[in-house]
């Protein structure tokens, strides 16, 4: 059994040590907000905070994660910046079929609690490893940009 | 399906009405096969009353729209919701007539149910060809009219009024003169008793609150950003299986052999099924596994010994060959106006170019999968379900029941852009099959069946390779006086369920839409068509469908003409644009946004930059766009902004416009740029994201959309945003460094 602290809880999983970590978090602990696209770190749609990191959990395996905490989708809203992003992307309609949204949003969560006033560069270099195949890109930077903002707000 | 808007304009007609009409004939023909019956239109506030549910009052008066005792308004959309907006856009039709207040509107999608469900211009149930806000606004709209009449019809007996005396505004019905107001939730028990009535008045435009209103937000958006939207692939039922099939490595390999042990040994495999495959012929073999990765791993696992006698074995350049050599010899007659021949003769200048475009894949976030149950005497479907008649149907006659014992339950879809409405039922039958074989072989569970990416990607049913060859001739002041075209290309249509009602003379509508009526004024048009018939890639529609390939041959050869004439590109288009107003209206517009007139601004040095523009209707909608590129000195390409017009009739959401403007702009960038499927001897050589490029982030234009006030009819916008992008580009970059791109994806050609 390999133990997971996933969202602050801890998990008791049965999985072989090269399982990737997206599997013991989809199937055998439940949490479907992290998605499958590829399989091969090319797509970002897996993306988790590894201790705040974002890491493709479809290439992670269980046996890799050790004692870091696993953040998902599900309890990125119990993050500043998780939240500030979940806000933007409300509010300015990012989303289409969903699909790939949990990682771009982990990923720009990542991002903003990194640097928390990314100019477009420094978006496009934590972004573009996170594909979205509806092309939602113009909003995404757009609400990066703004939950940036509403973040500093915040902060200040 | 789009073919149905393609009839539509052939006849001229601009109704939906008229669409419906042809649409449902059509499809009772060619799907009689599938004994669809005769299916009628819901008619709505006639007969089928209203029913109070069993449980607490509900207050449902048509198959559209539910009122709770606590107010919430539940739209049922009979669409599936793919990113496109659906859920929203019949939310609004039906919140708008209902006067409800949009933030207690939450939409569930429909069950497979024709009669109840269907597309109407299609006949039958099923989301594509742009049609679903098209179809539905009359319906949708007089479904919450309905609804609307019968709360205040309640309200007016509980408060001892007249209801011509009664308003309503956000969900409560309020008799001014006295200032009493009753809530929906109030009155829905009491609305359920009251009688449909025969006939509802809707709004008129001025009247309207919703429609058309910039601040509604997206119905998904809450549930898409943190993680509890529910996609077939999330599907979790007690005791269910993961089933990961293994396809053949060419199309039409037929299974040989198989040794099943070192897939049994991996951890969490249950078992390996061999199930009769319901559209790739002879056997194949799935791994069932208790969780995902055993099952990947399982089915990676399989020996396997294929049989290629009977399969698929060309090239890409063998394929392009023999597509060549057609085009040099006379097609079937597709369009015949004029004296093409003599006008080339006497030509002052001809122009000939071969266009070219690959086979593409779908390849929607989301890879194929398909949940099933089997019961005693009936099966339930899972899934992101773009096309509920016909798999209902393919699923009841593999399954030997009646369409009615198959359920469908419908789901979020991780993208599509055509793909899961698939004409022969693939992968929906495919998990059926499965689920099938399972139970025969003593593994009675639920099954999730589950595609990789490199399955997604290799499992055909592709955007059709292209060859197209034109020449065009120029008299000597530059105008067109002939245009003379072949296409090269599978249909897809034939070979489905729609070729009896669709394919006529062996012409496949949506191998020539676009082209087919050229809208340049052109004294002599000709189009002709080769379908290749023995070509075993299976294709179909994707995103906009013959679109994709003829506004890019179409719109680029009318630049070229205007560059042998000397001519502004813009100009050029317009001027034989004067029996088509809204044509015009969005080549105008956006030339007028982009700064048309204007120099481009300058680059960096060494960087030079072009600005292209392109004009396609397609599915009813005009969209033009005006792209602006930098070319630098080592040819690296870099798409900066494009300027986009959409004239779609009455904008319903304009936020979603756009956004559909957008999100088509950058799926068309990436088919322009990078996608691209070949063949070595039949096997598809791309598997995933990595060689199956798509776009990214960091290459995403600048993006203005601009929506021509209108009150035509709407039409969609899903696909009409990608026609014209890839010609805009291309036209772009021979504006910066004259170079003229005749094959897609441009990759990195310019490098070179």
């Amino acid at each position: 059994m390999t133990t997971l602290t996933i969202n602050g809880q801890t998990h008791e999983v049965d999985a072989p040590d090269d399982m990737p970590l997206l599997w013991a978090i989809r199937d055998l602990v439940g949490f479907t907000g992290t998605k499958y696209g590829c399989g091969r770190g090319l797509c970002g749609a897996c993306t988790v905070h590894l201790d705040g990191q974002a890491t493709r959990s479809c290439i992670t395996p269980v046996s890799a994660v050790g004692e870091r905490e696993i953040t998902t989708i599900e309890a990125i809203a119990d993050d500043p910046a998780g939240a500030s992003v979940q806000r933007a992307w409300r509010e300015l309609d990012v989303v289409q079929c969903g699909y790939c949204q949990s990682g771009q949003i982990m990923s720009a969560t990542a991002l903003l609690r990194g640097n928390p006033a990314p100019d477009d560069a420094a978006i496009d270099g934590a972004m573009s490893g996170n594909l979205c195949r509806c092309a939602t890109y113009v909003r995404i930077r757009a609400a990066i940009h703004q939950a940036a903002e509403t973040l500093g707000q915040e902060v200040s | 399906m789009h073919v149905l808007a393609k009839r539509q304009d052939r006849q001229g007609a601009a109704s939906p009405l008229r669409m419906v009409n042809v649409s449902r004939r059509g499809f009772m023909k060619g799907a009689s096969g599938l004994a669809l019956g005769l299916y009628m239109a819901p008619l709505l506030g006639r007969g089928g009353g209203a029913r109070a549910a069993d449980d607490g009052g509900e207050f449902a008066p048509n198959a559209f729209v539910r009122v709770t005792p606590d107010g919430e308004v539940v739209v049922i959309a009979k669409h599936i919701e793919m990113g496109q907006g659906t859920y929203t856009g019949l939310a609004t039709l039906v919140a708008e007539e209902l006067d409800a207040d949009w933030a207690s509107v939450r939409v569930e999608g429909a069950p497979a149910d024709t009669q109840r469900y269907q597309n109407l211009a299609f006949g039958i149930q099923g989301t594509g060809g742009s049609t679903s806000i098209a179809n539905a606004f009359e319906q949708m709209r007089r479904a919450g009219a309905t609804a609307r009449a019968m709360l205040v019809a309640a309200a007016a007996e509980r408060l001892g009024v007249s209801p011509g005396s009664l308003g309503v505004s956000r969900s409560r019905v309020i008799h001014e003169a006295s200032g009493r107001e009753l809530g929906f939730g109030e009155l829905a028990e009491a609305a359920a008793g009251r009688p449909v009535p025969g006939e509802v008045r809707l709004k008129s435009p001025e009247r309207f609150t919703l429609i058309g209103r910039q601040w509604l937000m997206r119905k998904d958006g809450p549930a898409k950003t943190d993680g509890s939207a529910r996609f077939t692939q999330d599907v979790q039922l007690d005791g269910m299986l993961i089933a990961v099939p293994a396809h053949p490595p060419r199309f039409g390999s037929r299974l040989a052999g198989v040794d099943d042990s070192a897939a049994l040994a991996v951890p969490g495999v249950v078992a390996s099924v061999r199930f009769p495959s319901p559209t790739r012929g002879g056997e194949l073999v799935a791994v069932l596994a208790s969780n995902t990765w055993a099952a990947i791993k399982g089915r990676d696992a399989l020996t396997l010994e294929w049989d290629d006698s009977q399969a698929f074995t060309l090239g890409s350049e063998a394929l392009e060959a023999d597509y060549r050599e057609r085009a040099g010899r006379p097609g079937d007659p597709v369009t015949a106006r004029g004296d093409a021949a003599a006008a080339l003769n006497e030509a002052e200048r001809v122009i000939e170019a071969d266009y070219v475009v690959p086979y593409l894949a779908h390849a929607a976030m989301e890879p194929l999968n398909c949940v099933v149950e089997l019961g005693d005497d009936g099966c339930t479907i899972h899934n992101g379900e773009q096309w509920q008649t016909m798999d209902q149907q393919q699923v009841a006659r593999l399954l030997g029941l009646e369409p009615e014992r198959v359920t469908i339950h419908q789901l979020y879809a991780g993208g599509s852009f055509g793909r899961r409405a698939n004409p022969v039922s693939d992968y929906v039958l495919e998990a059926v099959a499965i689920a099938k074989a399972a139970r025969d072989q003593g593994q009675d569970a639920p099954i999730k069946m589950v595609w990789t990416r490199e399955d997604d990607t290799r499992g055909g049913h592709y955007r059709p390779f292209n060859y197209h060859r034109a020449r065009l001739a120029l008299d000597a002041d530059g105008n067109l006086t002939a245009w003379h075209q072949r296409l090269v290309g599978q249909s897809i249509m034939t070979g489905t369920p729609m070729e009896s009602m669709l394919v006529e003379d062996g012409i496949d509508p949506t191998s020539v839409e676009g082209i087919a009526e050229l809208p340049y004024a052109v004294p002599a048009l000709n189009v002709e068509l080769h379908t290749p018939g023995d070509i075993g890639v299976p294709v179909q529609w994707w995103r906009s469908v013959g679109h994709t390939h003829t506004a890019f041959s179409t719109e680029s050869l009318i630049d070229e003409a205007a560059a042998a004439a000397g001519r502004d590109p813009y100009r050029y288009r317009r001027e034989r644009l004067d029996a088509h107003p809204r044509w015009r209206g969005v080549l105008d517009l956006a030339a007028e946004k982009a700064g048309w007139s204007t120099p481009l601004e300058a680059g960096d040095e060494g960087v030079r930059r072009g600005r292209g523009i392109a004009v396609h209707q397609s599915f009813g909608s005009y969209v033009a766009q005006v792209a602006e590129v930098s070319v630098a000195g080592d040819g690296k390409l870099a798409v900066d902004r494009v300027v986009c017009a959409v004239d779609c009739g009455l904008a319903i959401n304009p936020d979603m416009i756009r956004a559909q403007m957008e999100g088509g702009i950058g799926f068309a960038l990436a088919a322009a740029l990078h996608s691209e499927l070949t063949l070595d001897e039949g096997r598809v050589q791309q598997s995933n994201f990595h060689d199956f490029q798509v776009l990214r982030l960091d290459e995403m234009p600048e993006i203005e959309v601009h929506i021509v006030p209108s009150a035509e009819a709407p039409t969609g916008v899903g696909e009409p945003g990608v026609p014209p992008l890839a010609p805009a580009v291309t036209n772009a970059i021979h504006a910066a460094i004259g170079r003229r791109i005749r094959r897609l994806p441009i990759g990195n050609r310019l490098e070179a």
